[in-house]
């Protein structure tokens, strides 16, 4: 289990002061100014060295994300994009790090648009969180105010400014481009890539899109070095991280661990273990509502890392483990899903638009048991052809967590059909797949 | 809370005109400040929602009427259909007129597992609304049924207005739509008295003061 002193969102459940004076008594803003000074390619090595992998579901290098970035400015300004529309269904960690460790964000962002050479930050917030936004633009004021941000921030030579920006309630403006588009002013619909961001992002310019807890864990990294880091956690999966344990636990909480940590171990030790016992679990979505849900048996063992995960077929993700007990109708717990995919669809692209509405149509469908078993199979066809042919990836999202269900409740879902014929002896309604 | 309206949500109407007041005016300035001059068209949602503000504060509901988005897209330079797209995109934007408080209801999977059919039960039994996106009689209350909105620890949520009330049961839910009712609204948060998203019960972690990162390692 990580120890007090290596995890890095110490004020976590806002117990203390989040102002500028409690974070500087917790460490916050301690030496800025000498990490600037190690110079922009330090630091990207530095990030690079610790292994941290993107806190915002794909997983990809962070100090390597940053090395994208041109060297050079050709005349247009780069940006550092942080994205804190946290909407993934079960995730709610980056609401703890912006309301209750607001200067780790914003150091953060002094840091890392240093390290890729950008002037300016934009924070774009989901617009459900007004009280967030609004602790985060009060730490944004302390720090300007205490010349930390602004002109010559932390007498770097180094000017930086540090803006807000409150979405308006939609998913799909958690995918980069798409969040850009909003950013601009736009209705929230994905960019084809390339071009990719680090060559034409916001505003056409160069820019660089971060997942809150990304951004906020690199000054305790650089403070604390690569080594610390790299050494928490499993080979190429390094660092603490924040779970968000929720569903059928006695206690749901955030907490943050190790990477690697043991599902069992996580929910036991810190979400006082599930409802009715480990026994009496049917299945955890481990890393946010995009990814497949994994049955007991595999719960049992599995660790909680980005590999780990992989290797049985799901993912980390944001790492926002759904708990679901033996009393959990699991079909209609993923039904439920596929109707927040049909509602965030962006509608650009035909197969999600249109493919959405179908699974969900079906899926509410196979919650009754109203279909035929040859359905099942259609149903996991269609999965197919809308993963991996739209722009972004809600596409893919939308198809994993039925993926998921047809490979390890296929019989619940059987059975469940066979129930509702034997309830309805007339013969069933011709097979129509999509009503 | 601003006075009640002198008509209810149910029977408010198209206004034939709108404009900023000073309170609006005063953000509208400090918005436009963060983007560069050439794109003044990312202050679109910043100005709606000041807009649906403004109407929350003049008229007692959280609405945007089409007039006020004419008067975005003129303050923006900006065609009025990008105003009008972008407002019907959003889920936040409210094109009518809604209840003094409104019943953002979360139902995605997290919070249906720890029972949001009671808390939407108990929404329903109180108010009297039977569908989604409508208005009590009284206009006091509207129900909007919502995607995740990020508190799933504290499942389930009931967001009302801008605060999330977390931990919910059917009678709590019932205190909290009493409360609303007489104007008193409890502060936000969880409705258990939990520490935020610690466990319950309290902290199992962060239990010694935090070091400074740095310090002495």
């Amino acid at each position: 289990m990580l120890s007090d002193k290596d995890r890095i969102f110490t004020n976590l459940y806002g117990i203390h002061d989040w102002s500028l004076k409690g974070a500087q008594a917790r460490g916050d803003w301690d030496g800025t100014k000498a990490i600037l000074a190690r110079g922009r390619e330090a630091i990207i090595e530095e990030m690079k060295a610790s292994g941290l992998r993107g806190r915002g579901g794909a997983g990809f290098p962070t100090g390597l994300k940053w090395s994208f970035m041109p060297k050079e400015s050709d005349g247009r300004p780069a940006y550092l994009v942080v994205n804190a529309d946290e909407s993934e269904p079960g995730t709610c960690k980056d609401r703890d790090i912006i309301r209750h460790d607001p200067h780790k964000l914003i150091e953060g962002c002094l840091i890392a648009s240093f390290a890729m050479g950008a002037h300016a930050a934009y924070i774009y917030i989901r617009g459900e969180f007004y009280n967030e936004a609004v602790v985060l633009q009060a730490a944004i004021d302390q720090a300007y105010e205490a010349g930390l941000i602004g002109r010559n921030a932390c007498g770097s030579g180094w000017d930086f400014d540090c803006y807000v920006h409150r979405g308006a309630g939609a998913y799909i403006c958690g995918e980069e481009t798409a969040l850009l588009e909003s950013l601009e002013g736009k209705k929230g619909m994905p960019r084809l890539k390339p071009p990719f961001p680090a060559g034409v992002g916001l505003y056409g310019c160069p820019t660089t899109v971060n997942n809150v807890e990304s951004i906020a864990v690199a000054p305790t990294i650089l403070r604390r070095g690569a080594s610390w880091f790299s050494a928490i956690g499993r080979p190429k999966n390094a660092g603490p991280k924040v779970f968000c344990i929720s569903g059928h636990v006695n206690k749901p909480c955030n907490v943050e661990e190790e990477l690697g940590i043991p599902l069992r171990e996580l929910i036991e030790k810190h979400a006082g273990g599930v409802r009715g016992g480990w026994d009496n679990l049917l299945a955890v979505i481990p890393g946010g509502a995009s990814v497949p849900l994994l049955p007991k048996s595999i719960c049992d063992d599995v660790l909680m890392d980005f590999d780990s995960l992989r290797e049985v077929r799901s993912g980390l993700g944001t790492a926002a483990v759904m708990v679901m007990d033996k009393s959990t109708d699991v079909i209609r717990a993923i039904a439920r899903l596929s109707q927040f995919y049909k509602h965030e669809s962006c509608g650009q692209c035909t197969p999600c638009r249109e493919g959405t509405g179908w699974m969900m149509r079906v899926m509410n469908r196979m919650v009754q048991g109203r279909a035929e078993l040859s359905e099942i199979d259609t149903l996991e066809q269609v999965t197919k052809q809308v993963e991996g042919h739209t722009i972004c990836a809600l596409g893919d999202a939308a198809a994993w967590p039925i993926q998921g269900l047809i490979r390890h409740f296929r019989p619940v879902m059987e059975e469940r059909i066979a129930a509702y014929k034997a309830a309805h002896a007339a013969p069933a309604v011709p097979a129509m797949a999509a009503e | 809370m601003s006075t009640a309206p002198s008509m209810t949500a149910s029977t408010m109407t198209e206004p034939t005109e709108f404009a900023f007041d000073a309170e609006s005016d005063a953000l509208i300035a400090k918005v436009l400040a963060r983007y560069p001059e050439s794109r003044k068209a990312s202050g679109t949602i910043p100005l709606l929602d000041i807009a649906q503000r403004q109407m929350k504060r003049t008229t007692g509901s959280a609405w945007v009427p089409r007039v006020a988005m004419d008067v975005i897209a003129n303050r923006l330079e900006i065609a009025p259909i990008r105003v009008y797209e972008v407002a019907t995109f959003y889920l936040m934007f409210n094109t009518k007129p809604v209840g003094t408080w409104h019943l953002q209801v979360c139902t995605t999977t997290p919070c249906w597992l720890r029972g949001s059919d009671e808390v939407t039960a108990a929404c329903r039994k109180f108010t009297g609304i039977k569908g989604w996106g409508e208005t009590s009689e009284d206009g006091q209350f509207t129900m909007t049924e919502v995607e995740c909105v990020g508190a799933c620890v504290n499942a389930p949520v009931l967001q009302v207005n801008d605060d999330f009330y977390e931990d919910l049961d059917a009678e709590r839910t019932v205190a909290l739509l009493e409360a609303l009712q007489r104007g008193a609204p409890p502060p936000a948060g969880s409705t258990t008295g939990r520490q935020t998203s610690a466990p319950e019960g309290g902290p199992m972690t962060l239990l010694e003061l935090p070091v400074p990162p740095g310090s002495g390692e």
